[in-house]
């Protein structure tokens, strides 16, 4: 029989926590694509006019 | 890694609550009404929007087509902004919102969170589909799917897309408090099931796009309106392509959830590793969304170390989650079918599989035409130095016409073959043609996808009324142009089938209330044969081996073959 005071490992404990999940799932590319690109696109001199 | 998950397996659980559900009469699972409406609801609408995008597919096709160019000029931009906003957003969104209803109650034994919001999210959704067609069939938002500035709509094209987002976040609203009631009551035991845990990676991919949505659609419907300044364009295009290509990444999720639960429907197939399934969910959950930028693959404003670390997916992982799931999938019907004591050879258990059951052919179908010619391209296309002899060409439609109506399209088409019966218990009608459709629509628009894929690598654009003003295609792309429109109207047949079928089904079908549904056929387990009893035999899925060696080596191929296309328009000296 299972030993109740067992932890799960922790790769199951973070598949089962859906709010951690969420978190990683936007904080991730909202740093990697979104805010990394607006920085880059920002630092972008304006172009002059001919 | 060994399988460390448990998964419910919600036999005889008692109702969430009286009158709130029904016993369904095939499954024995728990059915929440509310839930139930709601999946009604939104799948019609799916299907309606499906039928609006075939239409315009049909038209524009024939138009593309260059020996047949059906449509005036003005109408060839208004039907493909048509086609794009009804295929990639309404379809595929309404039909995900039923998705999300589903695998948050039934497999859970949970009640919907609220039905107040979920008419809130409909209406929503609904309301802005129909702003969105209305103002284009005026006339006024010849912009296509994309709306780049400084192409500008009438305020309402906006301000619709802006309710469809946003009706689509409250039902991924409610769908995550429809999961906090159901854990905190304790309506399951152990991990969620595979299927709701596919559904929860979608709807947090749908979180991170929609917000994209709201950022890059607000200031633009304040510049139509005239009350701000346009925003800048090269900044408009990051942003929207966080919602237009994270959108397809939804699909993706959706998708891969809907094969598990297909392959179990009909062959009794089970994941043949928990926690190596779910951890490749983990993976798209991280890295699947950062593919928006292979759009910008050649715009000069943002730098190679950002295309680069964000094209590759970060290194690939999300790719490798694919290819994980493409192993899986297969790998767990096979494991099936031997168990059930089809273990002849590489490939005999192939011959008893349930090929009549249009379930199962459509999502056997949807993987190998998203696997095979989606992913491969995919990834080739995404490849930076690659991209510049693909970009704005045929390839890249030709690419997601294999992705998302090959693959999520036909995956959805293949669950409806039991929506229908289970949710609103009706068995399907004239069951010989809907035995046929997927391989109508999946055929089809192989042909699409192939010719697109042929003519864009003979240089023909994308978006584009008229190739023949320049006199630079030859009879090759013309005749590629061919297959593409052979292949159109096979598919928009299946799809016209499909929606006759849906809606036939719906007025005319027989009712299966107290009954099981009909079958529409599973795979047959043979005398002596016993469930489980190849689990510990790590090569009882030989011919998915076989198979998964087939597709690296086509990988390969494809892969070399394009940096040598590239070598021949860009030598190096």
């Amino acid at each position: 029989m299972p030993n109740p005071e067992t932890k799960p490992p922790l790769l199951q404990r973070v598949l089962d926590n859906p709010w951690l999940l969420l978190v990683l799932g936007v904080v991730i590319p909202l740093l990697s694509y979104t805010v990394w690109g607006w920085i880059e696109i920002s630092l972008v001199p304006p172009a002059t006019l001919p | 890694m060994s399988s460390t998950l448990t998964v419910p397996i919600p036999a005889s659980p008692e109702p969430a609550a009286p009158a709130a559900s029904r016993k369904c009469d095939t499954t024995g699972l728990n059915v929440c009404l509310g839930a139930e409406r709601f999946i009604q609801f939104n799948a019609v609408a799916a299907v309606v929007f499906l039928l609006v995008g075939g239409i315009a597919a049909i038209l524009l096709a024939l138009t593309r087509w260059q020996a047949v160019h059906l449509l005036p000029v003005d109408w060839f931009y208004r039907v493909l902004t048509l086609h794009g906003v009804n295929m990639l957003l309404f379809w595929i969104l309404f039909f995900e919102v039923a998705v999300l209803y589903f695998t948050c109650t039934v497999p859970l034994n949970a009640r919907l969170f609220s039905r107040k919001i979920a008419w809130a999210s409909f209406a929503q959704m609904l309301i802005g589909a129909l702003m969105v067609n209305g103002i284009i069939l005026k006339g006024q938002a010849d912009v296509l799917l994309t709306s780049y500035l400084p192409l500008v709509a009438h305020p309402a094209f906006y301000l619709g897309i802006i309710l469809v987002a946003t009706g689509t976040l409250t039902a991924v609203y409610n769908f995550f408090a429809t999961l906090y009631v159901a854990r905190r009551d304790r309506t399951f035991e152990g991990s969620m099931p595979l299927v709701t845990f596919g559904a929860t990676a979608a709807a947090i991919i749908a979180v991170v796009t929609l917000l994209h949505g709201a950022i890059v659609m607000i200031p633009t419907f304040s510049y139509a309106m005239g009350w701000t300044a346009q925003p800048d364009p090269m900044w408009y295009r990051m942003i929207w392509w966080g919602l237009g290509h994270q959108s397809q990444q939804v699909n993706v999720c959706a998708m891969v959830s809907v094969w598990y639960l297909i392959g179990q429907l009909t062959t009794g197939a089970k994941p043949v590793n928990e926690t190596v399934c779910r951890t490749a969910f983990l993976l798209y959950i991280l890295f699947i969304n950062l593919a928006s930028a292979h759009h910008l693959l050649v715009d000069p404003a943002v730098g190679s170390a950002w295309k680069i670390w964000n094209t590759s997916y970060a290194m690939y992982l999300a790719v490798l989650a694919s290819m994980i799931h493409g192993f899986t999938v297969p790998a767990s019907v096979e494991l099936a079918m031997r168990e059930k004591g089809h273990a002849k050879g590489l490939f005999g258990w192939v011959t008893h599989l349930p090929w009549k059951n249009p379930a199962f052919s459509g999502a056997l179908l949807s993987l190998l035409i998203f696997g095979f010619i989606g992913g491969i391209t995919g990834v080739t296309l995404g490849t930076q130095q690659i991209n510049i002899i693909a970009h704005n060409t045929l390839r890249i439609t030709g690419h997601f016409h294999a992705t998302v109506v090959g693959g999520t399209s036909l995956a959805f088409m293949a669950l409806t073959y039991y929506v229908i019966p289970l949710i609103f218990r009706r068995d399907f009608i004239w069951r010989s043609a809907a035995r046929a459709q997927p391989w109508m629509f999946g055929i089809g628009i192989l042909f699409v996808s192939l010719g697109m894929s042929f003519a864009g690598s003979l240089g023909v654009p994308r978006r584009i009324y008229d190739i023949d003003h320049s006199g630079a295609f030859g009879a090759a792309a013309h005749l590629m142009l061919g297959v593409m429109g052979i292949g159109a109207l096979l598919a928009v047949t299946g799809l016209f089938l499909f929606v006759i079928l849906c809606v036939g089904t719906l007025l005319f079908g027989e009712r299966n209330h107290g009954r099981a549904m009909a079958d529409w056929g599973v795979a047959q387990a043979l005398p002596g044969s016993r469930e489980g009893s190849l689990a510990e035999d790590h090569w009882a899925v030989k011919g998915t081996i076989a198979l998964t060696a087939v597709f690296l080596a086509c990988f390969a191929v494809y892969y070399f073959a394009n940096w040598k296309a590239l070598a021949d328009v860009w030598p190096v000296r």
